[in-house]
């Protein structure tokens, strides 16, 4: 983005968002949402400390996982009332 | 305009009044008070359309003015010696964060002892903060440098803040006349604060930020140091452009006064400047050849005007009002410092005087240049650094 | 048909740099559903100072800016001071500072700014102890938990005395509106933001912000730890409006085992010190509801 002294704004401030960064790779486990046992509460959107889970404009669909940036923190697995998320450990072939 | 009788700290309020600084953060302190109690009036009568902040300390004065800068405003503040030295940790912040936020300081001893008078370390130990620093002389200069050095700080090729200083009582307590110009003149000088950069709802960024070794921490510092360059440059143009509307300029980095053929040339910042130039006369009008560097800007230092004055010289004295315990003052060490890697230099000698406030008079003044004279003759130094007229007692 | 309980509208967005299961993060993602993008927010030392992200990227889609670890207080002053000089209006100016940034560094910045009446709202994100520097004790830490500098041993040399009571500090300030919240109820929190935003003058929102990699404890755990703070009174839910207190939540009090249990800051603590630690809450909460009846009539 910036190469050095010449071209670089004066002040320190941000040009981009987080978004680029690849948080999912901190991950150990990953939940795995049971589209069967969903009840769409979204309960588990709202308690994501990533807003790595995603919801639908019509609240139609089950929620989507963001796995480029989940870091696999288990806050959606612990808060699910339905239980239908699971903590899978990340093999290296992933 | 119009001529008024009005303090140093008062010719502060009314510059800041005639820049028209939007936000004010201020916290009282001896002998700056009058300047935020001035401006305090200006504000209640609706003279001046301000918001008047007024904080619980100087360390959140100077918070306050950097973010309010980052917002778009132009901020104003004064303080000194113990308030200045507070602020420490925000003076870096606010260059590092491009913020031409301008400040009054007035130059007091930092304690203990207890002591309210005439002192430059306050301020000399800002060196190394990331602002302009101007050493005035008269109530007029604090007024035109007020709406100068804002016009410097603010040009985009600058950004960086600036503070201009004036001895305690000498100038903050001492009544002159002052010519106040018309607010519509110092508008066409001095247009509206228009950063590149601000906070904005509809365009959000994120000041500050995190910076790795590796990414531009070193080159955001690279741009500092090269606007402090380009500031050298703005400053002098300013002041010519200054001259041309109002008629008055204060002598640029390095004020130079009888210094054409001088062989002996004293430095020094600030009031004793005044008393200085009274004794270069009476020495001029005896034939000798004496004369006198004030130095008005410390940061940027004028190396070139040091360098220059340097050529046709045999002896500099150095004139300190604060002392760096371990090597001589500051003043010295960077008039020195600029003078190493020239051919032919002059014998440089310090001399720490009226520190806390002592009075520098003719007679203090005299006895300088007759050392000063006396080491010209002699072709090398009694000493290096010497404290001047400091009682000895003992046996 | 399905219903979200907050506001769907994303201003933190993914890819910040917050440790797994960050409350702090939590209560950054409520606090700005309930404000809005039209909101500036000031950030000093602290975790977030870090977490939002490093340079060129930012996890906000509101302006920040990083400020010095004590000058929280006086750089909302600026702002609000300059917006005002500006005559730019409909902004939120926001505050945010974790427990040691507010309780201990900041506490005199943040007590000058509200006592001067700015309209700002100051978020202090309370994980109880200095986590961004790696898990310091502050004035915000348990008396008895475990930190760094309160590293037990034999010496039992756990945090000594109270967690200072900023709350009832802001109170003392007569200041409009000052409440607790909790990233375990966002909707209450949420609800107390929105309340906030439209009030005039300074406000203050103590939000309990579990943090896992202080705490010793898994990070799946953030958002029951944080209820079971509430559950078991450890951290009651309140607001205090023009010094009207109004409990949010009366759960049917937990032991206080329950909360301890699952944190391994407090693994250590003797029982003589559990009792004490329930006698305090009991206590305190018994205080609350006293307060909450005292100033009904006011």
């Amino acid at each position: 983005m910036f190469k050095g002294y010449k071209d670089l704004p004066c002040v320190p401030m941000t040009w981009d968002t987080t978004l680029v960064n690849m948080t999912g790779g901190w991950r150990t486990y990953k939940p795995i949402l049971d589209e069967e046992k969903c009840n769409k509460c979204y309960i588990c959107w709202k308690f994501c400390p990533e807003a790595a889970i995603d919801v639908d404009d019509e609240l139609k669909e089950v929620p989507k996982i963001d796995y480029d940036h989940c870091k696999g923190c288990a806050i959606c697995a612990n808060e699910c009332p339905k239980e239908a998320i699971e903590m899978v450990e990340e093999s290296i072939e992933d | 305009m119009v001529k008024k009788v009005i303090t140093g700290n008062y010719a502060s309020s009314y510059g800041a009044k005639l820049a028209r600084a939007q936000v004010i953060a201020a916290y009282p302190i001896t002998p700056q008070t009058s300047v935020v109690e001035k401006i305090a009036e200006f504000v209640a009568s609706g003279e001046m359309e301000a918001q008047y902040i007024k904080v619980e300390s100087e360390h959140s004065a100077m918070a306050a003015c950097i973010t309010a800068s980052q917002t778009g405003a132009r901020t104003f503040t004064a303080t000194s010696a113990h308030g200045l030295t507070l602020m420490h940790e925000m003076l870096i912040w606010a260059s590092g964060a491009r913020t031409p936020v301008l400040m009054t300081n007035v130059n007091r001893a930092m304690a203990p002892p207890w002591s309210v008078w005439a002192d430059h370390l306050d301020s000399v130990a800002q060196r190394d903060t990331g602002w302009i620093q101007y050493y005035c002389e008269s109530n007029q200069e604090v007024l035109d440098t007020i709406i100068t050095a804002y016009k410097v700080g603010e040009s985009r090729d600058v950004l960086l803040p600036s503070f201009l200083t004036l001895d305690a009582f000498y100038l903050s307590h001492t009544y002159e006349t002052v010519d106040i110009p018309d607010q519509d003149e110092v508008d066409k000088f001095l247009p509206s604060f228009d950063p590149p950069y601000k906070f904005d709802v509809e365009d959000p960024h994120l000041f500050g930020s995190l910076s790795f070794p590796h990414q531009f921490y070193m080159e955001w510092r690279y741009q500092i140091s090269l606007s402090m360059e380009k500031a050298r440059e703005k400053i002098l143009e300013t002041e010519a452009e200054f001259k041309k509307i109002f008629g008055r300029s204060h002598g640029g980095l390095l004020d130079t006064y009888r210094c054409d053929d001088a062989e002996v040339v004293l430095i020094a910042a600030g009031t004793m400047a005044s008393t200085i130039r009274e004794v270069v006369d009476w020495y001029r009008d005896k034939g000798v050849k004496v004369g006198l560097a004030r130095l008005r800007v410390f940061r940027p230092f004028p190396v070139k005007e040091v360098r220059e004055l340097a050529e046709s010289v045999d002896v500099i004295g150095v004139l300190d009002r604060s002392y760096s315990f371990g090597y001589g003052g500051a003043f010295f060490a960077e008039t020195a410092g600029a003078l190493y890697n020239v051919p032919d230099k002059p014998l440089i000698k310090n001399y720490v005087v009226g520190i806390g406030g002592r009075d520098v008079t003719p007679d203090t003044v005299s006895g300088i240049l007759n050392n000063a004279i006396s080491l010209k003759d002699k072709g090398e130094l009694d000493q290096e650094i010497e404290w001047i007229e400091l009682k000895e007692g003992g046996d | 048909m399905a219903k979200l309980t907050i506001p769907e509208e994303e201003l933190m967005i993914p890819g910040h740099m917050g440790c797994l299961g960050c409350g702090g993060a939590l209560a950054m993602r409520y606090v700005l559903k309930g404000l809005g993008k039209r909101t500036i927010v000031s950030v000093p030392a602290c975790c977030w100072a870090i977490l939002s992200g490093i340079f060129p990227n930012t996890c906000l889609r509101v302006p920040m800016v990083n400020t010095a670890f004590e000058v929280t207080g006086a750089s909302i002053s600026g702002i609000r001071a300059a917006l005002d000089a500006l005559e730019i209006e409909d902004v939120n100016v926001l505050g945010w500072a974790g427990d040691g940034g507010t309780l201990d560094i900041g506490i005199q910045a943040l007590s000058g700014a509200v006592e001067r009446g700015h309209d700002f709202i100051y978020v202090c994100y309370d994980n109880e102890a200095y986590m961004n520097t790696g898990i310091q004790r502050s004035s915000g830490t348990p008396e008895g938990a475990w930190t760094t500098t309160t590293p037990v041993g034999d010496t039992q040399a756990w945090k000594k005395g109270p967690k200072k009571n900023m709350v009832e500090i802001m109170v003392a300030h007569k200041i409009p509106y000052t409440a607790t919240a909790s990233v375990g109820y966002p909707e209450d929190l949420i609800k107390k933001v929105t309340k906030a935003k439209g009030i005039k003058g300074p406000k203050y929102i103590h939000v309990f912000a579990p943090c896992p990699t202080g705490w010793r404890m898994p990070p799946g755990k953030s958002v029951e730890v944080a209820k079971l703070a509430v559950q078991t009174c450890a951290f009651p839910l309140y607001e205090v409006e023009n010094g009207v207190y109004n409990i949010s939540k009366k759960p049917k009090k937990k032991p206080i085992t329950e909360y301890l249990k699952i944190q391994g800051r407090f693994k250590h603590m003797p029982s003589d010190m559990v009792e004490k630690f329930q006698k305090d809450i009991d206590k305190e909460w018994e205080l609350l509801l006293k307060k909450e009846e005292f100033t009904k009539s006011l």
